[in-house]
């Protein structure tokens, strides 16, 4: 039994080299971050040291009053001015630990005069970004193939730490987050912002973070929030200002083309091929957590969309179109209106209507979705 | 403290108890009800134990090798309430009732009828709750905290079982506090008062306090629960007025008594032990009795540590950590008396003392984890990462099982007879001790380095610390079928074992002959 220490060993060595192996708290980039690195190692090092001495007096204490050396054991049960020794010094240390914990604290909770606001959105998972000063929203998904996930490719380097499309932030400003949900509670988290704040349904919290060096940070969701819970990556990009300006208007001068492409394509209609191409891509990438990629859902839980329901339903074309754009309340199914264009809800409906031997012929247009949402 | 030796002898002769089934259908021995609570708990911790293999298993490398998403949720789930309300707290009530009343010299529990009745609707409670595992959809994958809107609106219909389930095992846990509080406040022998009662005596009360005062805010919290998901309710949904994180007050406002419910009995018990195999008085008797008080009394000002990231007011956050970092100070003091009833002792290290001496030092290393996780910045970086999840198990397993398992060794010549193989019953606790350390030590790294709790799979920079877990967690499973095998050879037969086999335990259970008799105690004791 006492071999298994020497496997575990055994393990550790025979692993790749290559995994970077962090064991401690990050420093992280930002001023609070160090703080609170700073925190939890004084923290851990007085730990430390009352370990030293408890556990130091019981080994000396089993080592010298066992029973063959010490036969006649001592008869002190009580001691007033000890027991009011550690019951004082313990309490003193508590009070010094707590100083310096109370003014972070209070740091970390100072969200006014911030330069930067940014809604940050949970969703069963994925991420949505809101700019308030700029007409630019995102939605920031996973990006890590199904494949490596079960093992068929090699995992990348940032394997389930990697999304779509990063949040992108400057440097060297106070950046505030608004944090909320649009169904169970996530948790934003950058450990190297020591920022983690939970998204509460119907509430907003505010939290924020001032980076000190540009890069890639990465997190991850940090509250069950289910099936995919360990899916839902967050990964933030500082730029220095002058980069986070160029970036941001870039974005928001394509973001506004899109939006006037779409208007465009209401009047144009794609073939078959088209829609079922883009809808397959579509289909994968928001539908298949659940409702599964061949369409049979999850029994109980994500209701099947082959062969049953208003997917195959002749005369329930329009309502299934308004289930995916609104959404079915007081269900897991969220509304995708705002999350896809029009041509992408288009695609994704007929190709619904059409895989796994559906089959119904339904070609679906953007115009269709367009009069459901201004209905 | 003596007892007429008469008086035992005279029991001994009515020791007729029904045969057959019907004799455990029907018991109302305080004894026979006792049995069945230890074994029932030692199947459940097994039941959760096999789920815990399946989730070191699949998180032994990263990918998804074994099992999906949804049902690894469940695992996780079902885990926690299995070894919460299945394991631990039931092993503390089975110990509570065989101990009790041969510690205070009553002839039995003083409600024997509704004991039984809390017993037998436990196995009840948990077939519904496992066969929730098999309903379409699956049984409930919200975790053992079943945070709302994820256990009504996104939740699968075994809610409502896990619901019912829960209200069964609450009831129970009502009733067998009751019946100790009763039984302690009553049926003491002459001459027992309160600060002569045995620490565990003392540490159940108190225990069974907080079961009443708590149990029913769980209650409460799940029928909220069934009713937002099946009645239209909105207690916890903003839409009709309500607020998820209200949820998670109520919640802990039930759960933070609940972790010292699975943690004061195991103070008892080591206040037993400790001075038994030290061959001296426990130290500080009266300030143990104190500490215990003040635990239970702070553990009703806490709760909201647990929720220091869902966005309260700075004033609330500094309350509840100040109040927190104050818990360290009782449980600093029995720790230092445990110590200082070893000082200058005369020591030896047979089986319970070994488990009690590795609960000392590994529930330390968990409360200084704790202690860390008090401190409300620092703790926006370990909550919800493996941090925790090494945190409570260090104290949980390490703490709270390890003492059950030293209670075992401490009393099993006592209720079967018969002395144990201490070379196997050693070789169990030198294998649980080493894997339950490989096992959980690492997972602090894990949670430091960023791996948030409750995912089935986690970013390759983890893979080394989750496969060593694994392994320590394979081996620590393992290692409890020892302590099986050391129970069953001690029930069929072994070594006579005196009416009191260990040479520096004192109370009155060691004044009746082992196996204590059916009876015990029908004349009271005389305590001087």
């Amino acid at each position: 039994m006492k071999m298994k220490p020497l496997w575990a060993l055994l393990a550790m060595l025979s692993l790749p080299a290559s995994a970077e192996n962090q064991l401690n708290l990050t420093k992280g980039v930002t001023e609070v971050s160090n703080r609170v690195y700073d925190l939890h190692m004084t923290i851990f090092y007085i730990c430390c040291a009352i370990g030293v001495v408890v556990f130091g007096l019981m080994f000396i204490s089993m080592i010298r009053h066992r029973k063959s050396k010490n036969p006649k054991p001592a008869n002190f049960h009580e001691n007033v001015k000890v027991e009011i020794a550690w019951t004082i010094i313990p309490l003193l240390i508590l009070v010094g630990m707590a100083i310096p914990a109370t003014t972070t604290l209070i740091a970390m909770e100072d969200t006014s005069e911030a330069d930067v606001t940014i809604q940050v959105t949970g969703s069963q998972w994925k991420w949505h970004y809101k700019y308030f000063e700029n007409d630019v929203e995102f939605f920031s998904r996973l990006a890590t193939q199904q494949e490596q996930i079960n093992n068929k490719f090699t995992k990348s380097e940032n394997y389930l730490l990697e999304v779509d499309r990063p949040l992108v932030i400057p440097t060297d400003r106070k950046v505030r987050f608004l944090v909320t949900s649009d169904d169970v509670i996530h948790s934003w988290w950058v450990p190297d912002f020591a920022v983690k704040k939970d998204a509460n349904p119907g509430f907003i919290n505010e939290t924020w973070t001032k980076v000190d060096e540009p890069g890639i940070y990465r997190g991850q969701c940090a509250e069950l929030c289910g099936k995919d819970h360990g899916f839902m990556p967050v990964v933030v990009i500082a730029k220095e200002p002058a980069e986070y300006e160029k970036w941001i208007t870039e974005i928001e001068a394509k973001q506004e083309a899109a939006r006037q492409r779409e208007q465009e394509l209401l009047s144009m209609e794609m073939s078959k091929e088209e829609l079922m191409d883009l809808g397959e891509k579509v289909y994968n990438s928001t539908c298949a957590a659940c409702h599964q990629p061949n369409g049979q859902g999850v029994n109980g839980v994500f209701p099947a969309l082959a062969g049953s329901g208003v997917a195959v339903d002749p005369e329930a074309k329009s309502k299934h179109i308004d289930i995916v754009v609104n959404g079915v309340s007081g269900t897991a199914m969220q509304a995708f209106g705002q999350q896809l264009s029009m041509q992408e809800l288009a695609a994704v409906i007929t190709y619904e209507r059409n895989a796994w031997g559906n089959e119904t012929g339904d070609l679906i247009q953007a115009a269709d979705i367009n009069k459901v949402m201004n209905q | 403290m003596s007892t007429a030796v008469e008086a035992t002898h005279h029991d001994a002769h009515h020791d007729h108890k029904p045969s057959g089934i019907g004799r455990w259908l029907f018991t109302t021995n305080h004894k026979d009800i006792g049995s069945m609570y230890l074994w029932f708990s030692f199947i459940m911790f097994l039941t959760g134990g096999a789920m815990a293999m399946v989730i070191r298993a699949e998180l032994f490398q990263p990918g998804l090798q074994l099992i999906e998403p949804q049902f690894f949720n469940q695992m996780t789930t079902v885990h926690g309430l299995i070894m919460v309300f299945g394991a631990v707290m039931p092993a503390f009530t089975g110990l509570a009732n065989w101990m009790i009343p041969m510690m205070i010299g009553a002839p039995d529990m003083a409600l024997p009828r509704m004991n039984n009745w809390s017993f037998w609707i436990l196995p009840f409670a948990f077939i519904i709750l496992l066969g929730s595992l098999f309903m379409e959809g699956g049984g409930p994958a919200f975790g053992w905290t079943f945070y709302a809107p994820l256990s009504t609106t996104y939740s699968s219909d075994s809610t409502a079982l896990f619901v019912f389930s829960v209200h069964i095992m609450g009831i129970s846990s009502i009733m067998g506090a009751i019946n100790v509080i009763v039984t302690i406040m009553n049926m003491r022998a002459p001459g027992m008062n309160y600060m002569k009662m045995p620490l565990f005596v003392w540490t159940w009360l108190i225990t069974a306090f907080l079961l009443i005062a708590v149990m029913p805010v769980l209650a409460g919290a799940v029928t909220m629960v069934l009713t937002d998901k099946y009645f239209g309710t909105s207690f916890f949904d903003a839409a009709g007025g309500g607020d998820p994180v209200m949820f998670q007050h109520i919640f802990w406002f039930f759960g933070h008594p609940e972790v010292y419910i699975m943690i004061l009995p195991s103070f008892g018990i080591i206040s037993a032990i400790i001075p038994a195999f030290t061959r001296k008085r426990l130290f500080g008797y009266s300030s143990m009795v104190y500490a215990t008080a003040a635990i239970a009394l702070l553990s009703f000002l806490v709760w909201a540590h647990h929720m220091f990231t869902t966005g309260m007011p700075v004033f609330a956050e500094l309350f509840f950590m100040y109040c927190t970092m104050l818990i360290a100070v009782p449980t600093g003091v029995k720790v230092f008396n445990w110590v200082a009833t070893m000082w200058k002792g005369s020591m030896t290290f047979e089986t319970p003392m070994l488990f009690a001496l590795a609960f000392v030092i590994l529930f330390t290393i968990g409360g200084f984890s704790g202690l860390m996780l008090a401190i409300t910045p620092v703790d926006f970086q370990y909550h919800d990462t493996y941090f925790v999840v090494a945190h409570f198990h260090y104290v949980l397993v390490s703490g709270a099982i390890f003492s059950i398992m030293a209670a075992a060794y401490y009393w099993l010549p006592k209720w079967t007879g018969h002395m144990y193989d201490s070379t196997l019953a050693k070789t169990h606790f030198w294998a649980s001790v080493i894997s339950v350390n490989v096992l959980f030590f690492p997972m602090h790294f894990a949670g430091l380095a960023g791996m948030p709790r409750r995912i089935p799979d986690y970013a390759t920079q983890f893979a080394d610390v989750n496969q060593i877990t694994s392994i320590g967690g394979f081996a620590f499973g393992l290692s409890q079928l020892i302590f099986l095998w050391v129970v069953i050879k001690c029930v069929k037969g072994g070594e006579k074992a005196d009416a009191k086999p260990w040479e520096g335990a004192e109370g009155l259970e060691w004044t009746v002959p082992s196996p204590a008799p059916y009876h015990t105690f029908e004349k009271p004791p005389k305590v001087d």
